[in-house]
């Protein structure tokens, strides 16, 4: 085995040109690939967002037809979900894990080389859309039918696009999962595996479980629209709001998949810059366990206006009420750990506080929407959308932007400028609660998302977002400065193997930048390394 | 608008008038409160419990930085906290589960309503059938709102009463009465919403929601469609206007119908033909060769239902929303079959209108080819259109 | 279970996931544009031809490590983690259709049937619920099925025997029995799941040309056509996997001790049994 390693060693090398990146089925050449589509997909839908944000900024139609307006909500939403976190945090997955449990690489190279590469091409897929007979999918990303049945001749290039993107989670899940199950170096048991890695073993769990049911559902629009199957027509037995409870099923899956990574980020950050271990590790596990068993369970959540029966609507509002326990175990555990820890706060850590501010703030709002009776008056109103940005906005990519900011000098061996760094936290802080808070107030007052054009008393919260969407974007570009000139191209001081000075991990014991190949052969971990400090194992509380 | 309606909703609610803007609406049904009550109670809840949260946090955000606390302490479990905080959620919610569940209940009791009336929803207008009454019509998006609400139209919505939240027709109900909706829709899913009532149920194709709402102060009161239905889902309001009881028994006389039962739809017919695309009854037991006056006469009232938002009441189109003028236009003048075909089949922005009956088509065509200035002289019957499908 | 052998097998880089990525592509964006009415069935066909090209390359070199004894124990735990995980998805795949089928019978055709009265009373008084059914608007027209102890009931028993004689190969395999024997069970293996495709193609004609059961047959012709279709695709790459396990075992691959290629392809062989066992009882019986 190893000689033979050995052997070939040199000819797996990073090759040179553009055939490097095509062949490469290296983790952190991967992982790099990864985030830099991410990073250029999260700007095509953040420049979605401005279109929408440019029309909604008065009364009236000034820019855009409502068709078009329409098609940029559900391009929007499909690429900052398909095309920017999930990828982002895969590319993170890619990066850390092996280091984190001292594997290599993840487990099958080529699988993950497969995986990356299906992303340009299912986002060419979808992107050419925009510039069909009838334009592009105009139905909201939850592609309910019949309306989606509409669509021009975007409709097939849409439905194979979202084929090929679960193929490539299904595939990058799979990778993960078989890494953490099978290449952790000797020592490294389950319990002592970093947060970030729990969290990426239970997202693929998810990822893996749901990708294929969306694959389903939206095989049988395809079928309906061009075979003449009657799944989601009544005159044929079947039910528009079967397509809902499909999706669905895997959309709540889904909503999570975008935010379990990020608390294993912000599990790893805030110990950091505390200085002090993690409070509750094991419940922290538990409760990222819980919310994983529970999202399979409340996902009709998303349709009480449907018309279920009653029983169902209950049963629906109770269980996902429960989510906020063991959401809550984790936020409570997050501040346990900063409580009478000795903290400092560069920027990953401004990010993480963020995080938790605002998440949480997210949080309370999807418990409000989780009342049935009152999500009624909320349901397709501003006060959702105003919901789930404060989750995936703050929430996810703040953490996707925290996680970079904290590794990016060990992957380049070169620090970003920390004045800089803070001052893209306090402007992305507050531009985005200048964007998404009046969204509440507009909700509340009867404003309908999914629409181009509005009733005149919204007009004040719609100014206001507006400014703070343009005001956010342009606040991106310190960090893509500070990046780019200072990490990337090595401008910014040189960073040392252990970046910050109470991180512990694997990854901390490398050299910075970290070469090409690391832990060829399994590293010996010693105690200090370990994350995750428990005397005995705890009770279970997220069981309550 | 916030305001016309706060007035006239009384004087407790009165004093709120101003959280109109920022807040969910109180409302005029006993429904409507108790939602507006939940509303506030979990809001309340999370504030407190944010607070707790946020405010341990900035404390030790301020008092264990490290300047200040230099020396961490080295504490990672404590599985009796832990279980506290486990549980204390737990019992909060338990708390705020009943009173929730309460009011669902109350909400899908549909039960011994007094007046039905069947909700369709259309892209993109809504037609309101009164069951027993025997009254039923369309209601569009106001033409004011119309006009001002295209690319460009260069009009400022702030000089349009009510943009966006007016119609030609409101539903008319009467305060004081159970009034049970069974929504529906001809197309696409739509949501049929207005605040202040706290109603807003999908209108799903092929089966049918119900809803119930018991309106206790007269007013008109304003709500949007609330799914995404296409194109204008932006553009189909949703108007109630409450009455009192003796005034909605006069307005359903005025519209040829009867308070309680024996929906003769026949002696409805102006109405119905033109506008109700379920009145079944009429079309059959008529001959089906139409003199000219009838044809023009259906026509026009079907015109005015269907065809007026966008190509206008005198045929002359929008150019501003590309809406192609009728009067003088090849097809309106043209072989009559592309006629047809188009009503039929649509084309681009242009709905497909199948779903009308024959002698609907039959009428709108003959009208549009011999009004708004055209004069191709031709009458359709409705076998023709027949013989087109 | 933390498990290791020393050394990690790290492959050397390659461009067969890039080029087999171009060549779905090309093959999607053809069925596209072929949908959309465009014909380019071009695009289809060199796609479709790219695709399988890698697919084979990258088998193909694949098997070439694994001879080559480049495999350790680990990269053997690896693939058998990593197919368990891939057929874990295949069953959600199928649970989305069967889903479909449930909430239909359970659900929706009662409301239309009457359940939910309004629904039946305003919008289809006519109609009542009975399976099979292409439902109130009667889409498709009258049409018959297949009966389930006919021809499905024969594929059962195709089905579970495939997986004895499959067993019988295993253990002949394992056992070190002579390579006759094994490549003997194989070969009756493919044999039973090439009949069971002839059977079901079979039915297929039987059921448009006669029956008039159609995808277009409404809720029943929908869930039928589409959970049978898909097993069918899945028996069909299933019996390609088999034809070439039995092939390599031909050539003289596998070790007793070591053959997850033979495994892995048990393993999915048996699972698209399993779906059968579902699918005849939910879809043919019941
Ligand atoms: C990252 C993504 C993410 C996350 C994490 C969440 C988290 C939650 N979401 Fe959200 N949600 C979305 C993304 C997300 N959501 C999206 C994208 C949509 C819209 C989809 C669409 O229609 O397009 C949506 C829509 C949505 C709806 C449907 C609204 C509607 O359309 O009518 C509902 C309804 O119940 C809901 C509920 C919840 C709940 C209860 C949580 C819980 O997990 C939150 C739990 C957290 C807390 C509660 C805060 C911390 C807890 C404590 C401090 C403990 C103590 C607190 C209490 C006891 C109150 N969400
Ligand atoms: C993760 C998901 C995500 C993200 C990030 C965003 C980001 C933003 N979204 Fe949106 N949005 C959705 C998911 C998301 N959104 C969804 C699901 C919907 C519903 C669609 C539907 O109704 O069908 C929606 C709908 C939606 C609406 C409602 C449209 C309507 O109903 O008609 C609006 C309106 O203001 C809006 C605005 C914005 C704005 C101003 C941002 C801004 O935050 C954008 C600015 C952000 C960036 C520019 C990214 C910056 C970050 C980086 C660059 C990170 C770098 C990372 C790496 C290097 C890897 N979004
Ligand atoms: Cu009708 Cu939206
Ligand atoms: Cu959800």
């Amino acid at each position: 085995m190893s000689e033979h390693h050995d052997s070939h060693h040199d000819d797996h090398g990073p090759e040179k040109g553009i055939m490097r990146w095509i062949k490469t089925t290296n983790h952190k050449d991967l992982g790099t690939l990864y985030l830099w589509f991410a990073f250029i997909m999260f700007f095509i839908g953040g420049i979605m967002s401005l279109i929408i944000r440019l029309e909604l900024f008065s009364p009236g139609l000034q820019w855009v037809n409502p068709e078009f307006f329409n098609s940029m909500t559900t391009m929007h939403a499909l690429i900052m979900i398909f095309g920017g976190v999930m990828p982002a945090f895969t590319g993170l997955a890619n990066w850390m894990v092996p280091m984190m449990v001292g594997a290599s690489d993840l487990a099958l190279p080529r699988v993950n080389n497969w995986g990356f590469w299906i992303l340009p091409f299912a986002f060419t897929l979808l992107l050419s859309t925009l510039f069909m007979d009838g334009g592009g999918p105009a139905s909201g990303w939850t592609m309910y039918p019949p309306l989606v049945l509409q669509t021009g001749d975007a409709f097939p290039f849409m439905i194979f696009a979202i084929h090929l993107m679960g193929i490539s989670s299904i595939t990058g899940a799979i990778n993960v999962v078989v890494t953490i199950l099978n290449m952790r170096a000797p020592g490294m048991t389950l319990l002592k595996m970093p947060l970030f890695v729990w969290s990426w073993l239970i997202t693929a769990y998810l990822l893996i479980a749901t990708m294929p049911v969306l694959a389903g559902a939206v095989t049988m629009l395809l079928t309906d629209k061009y075979f003449g199957t009657s799944f989601f027509t009544a005159a044929g037995g079947g039910d528009p709001v079967m397509f809902q409870h499909i999706f669905w099923f895997f959309g709540h899956p889904e909503v999570y998949i975008l935010i379990l990574p990020a608390f294993g980020i912000v599990s790893t950050i805030i110990p950091t810059f505390a200085l002090k271990t993690l409070f509750g590790y094991d419940s922290m596990v538990y409760a990222m366990a819980s919310i994983a068993f529970l999202s399979f369970i409340v996902w009709a959540h998303h349709m009480f206006t449907v018309g279920m029966p009653l029983a169902g609507e209950l049963f629906f509002m109770f269980a996902t009420m429960l989510i906020a326990v063991p959401t809550g175990v984790k936020v409570f555990n997050w501040v346990a750990t900063m409580w009478r820890g000795s903290m400092t706060f560069e920027t990953p850590m401004l990010f993480a506080l963020g995080f938790v501010f605002l998440f949480t703030l997210g949080g309370f709002s999807g418990l409000m929407l989780a009342i049935a009776p009152a999500d009624f008056q909320y349901h397709d109103s501003y006060f959702v959308v105003a919901h789930f940005h404060y989750v995936l906005v703050p929430g996810a990519v703040f953490s996707i932007i925290a996680a970079i900011y904290y590794w990016l000098p060990k992957w380049t061996g070169h620090m970003y400028n920390e004045t800089l760094g803070k001052v893209h936290f306090w402007l992305s802080a507050i531009a985005i609660n200048l964007t998404f808070f009046p969204q509440h107030f507009a909700g509340l007052a009867g404003m309908p998302r999914r629409i181009p054009d509005y009733a005149v008393q919204f007009t004040d919260w719609n100014v206001i977002s507006s400014v703070g969407a343009f005001f956010f974007f342009i606040a991106q570009f310190t960090m893509a400065y500070n990046w780019i000139v200072n990490c990337v191209m090595r401008k910014g001081a040189a960073a040392p193997a252990r970046v910050w000075e109470g991180a512990h991990g694997l990854e901390w014991t490398v050299p910075s930048p970290a070469p090409y190949h690391t832990f060829e052969t399994p590293p010996v971990i010693s105690d200090s390394e370990i994350t995750a400090v428990h005397d005995e194992p705890a009770a279970e509380p997220s069981r309550a | 608008m916030g305001r016309l309606i706060w007035g006239l909703s009384g004087m407790v609610l009165a004093s709120l008038a101003h959280a109109a803007e920022y807040n969910m609406p109180v409302g005029v049904t006993e429904i409507s409160r108790e939602v507006h009550g939940l509303h506030m109670l979990i809001f309340y809840v999370c504030c407190a419990i944010g607070a707790a949260v946020f405010g341990v946090m900035i404390y030790s955000i301020i008092a264990h930085r490290k300047s200040v606390h230099p020396k961490p302490a080295d504490f990672h479990e404590s599985i009796k906290v832990e279980i506290a905080w486990t549980v204390a959620p737990f019992i909060i919610l338990i708390a705020m589960a009943i009173p929730a569940a309460g009011t669902l209940i109350k909400m899908e009791d549909t039960s011994d309503a007094e007046i039905t009336i069947k909700i369709t929803g259309y892209q993109w207008k809504w037609h309101y059938e009164y069951m027993d009454e025997g009254v039923s019509f369309f209601s569009n998006l106001d033409a004011k709102s119309n006009v001002a609400r295209q690319l460009d139209s260069g009009i400022n919505p702030a000089d349009v009463p009510n943009y966006l939240l007016e119609v030609d027709e409101p539903l008319v109900l009467p305060i004081g009465k159970k009034v049970r909706l069974l929504l529906t829709s001809n197309d696409v899913i739509h949501a049929w919403w207005v605040p202040q009532l706290a109603t807003k149920k999908d209108a799903v194709p092929g089966y049918i929601n119900q809803l119930w709402t018991k309106i206790e102060e007269p007013g008109i009161y304003r709500g949007q469609c609330a799914e995404l239905c296409g194109r204008d889902h932006g553009f189909m309001p949703v108007v109630v206007r409450a009455v009192q009881p003796e005034e909605y028994e006069r307005w359903i006389a005025e519209r040829g119908g009867k308070i309680g039962g024996g929906s003769d739809t026949a002696q409805a017919a102006p109405v119905e033909v033109a506008s109700a695309a379920e009145s079944a009854p009429v079309a059959s037991d008529e001959p089906q060769e139409l003199t000219r006056d009838q044809l023009m006469a259906e026509g026009e009232k079907v015109y005015k239902n269907y065809c007026s938002a966008c190509h206008q009441a005198d045929g002359s189109g929008m150019a501003a929303a590309n809406f192609p003028p009728l009067t003088g236009s090849q097809v309106a003048n043209g072989p009559v079959d592309a006629h047809i075909d188009m009503v039929l089949g649509g084309k681009n922005a242009m709905a497909a209108f199948a779903y009308l009956k024959d002698r609907e088509i039959a009428a709108v065509v003959t009208y549009e080819r011999n009004a708004l200035g055209n004069a191709a002289g031709d009458l359709v019957q409705p076998a023709q259109i027949a013989a087109r499908r | 279970m933390s498990s290791n052998t020393g050394g990690y097998f790290v492959p050397a880089p390659t461009a067969w996931p890039f080029y087999l990525t171009i060549g779905l592509f090309l093959m999607l964006g053809g069925v596209s544009n072929y949908l959309n009415g465009h014909g380019a069935s071009v695009l289809i066909w060199t796609g479709l031809a790219i695709s399988l090209a890698f697919i084979w390359i990258w088998f193909r070199g694949i098997i070439n490590e694994s001879e080559s004894g480049k495999y350790g124990q680990q990269v053997d735990m690896t693939y058998r983690w990593g197919m368990g995980w891939f057929i874990f998805s295949e069953v959600m795949f199928f649970g989305a259709f069967f889903g479909a089928l449930f909430y239909a019978r359970q659900l929706s055709l009662p409301w239309l049937g009457g359940t939910d009265v309004m629904t039946n009373a305003v919008l289809w008084p006519q109609f009542e619920n009975a399976w099979p059914t292409n439902g109130p608007g009667a889409v498709g027209g009258e049409f018959g099925i297949i009966p389930p102890w006919g021809v499905p009931f024969l594929n059962t028993m195709l089905l579970l025997t495939s997986g004895v004689t499959l067993t019988f190969a295993h253990h002949g395999l394992r056992e070190n029995k002579p390579r006759r024997n094994v490549i003997l069970w194989m070969w009756a293996t493919v044999a039973l799941g090439a009949t069971f495709l002839y059977f079901q193609v079979e039915e297929y004609v039987v059921a448009y040309q006669h029956l008039n059961l159609t995808l277009e047959s409404g809720i029943y012709g929908s869930t039928f056509f589409m959970l049978t279709g898909f097993h069918g695709m899945h028996v069909t790459l299933g019996t390609l996997m088999l034809l070439v396990i039995t092939l390599r075992l031909m050539k003289g691959h596998f070790k007793p001790d070591s053959h997850f290629g033979f495994e892995g392809v048990a393993w999915y062989w048996h699972f698209v049994d399993v779906v059968w066992l579902g699918l005849f009882v939910f879809v043919y019986i019941l």
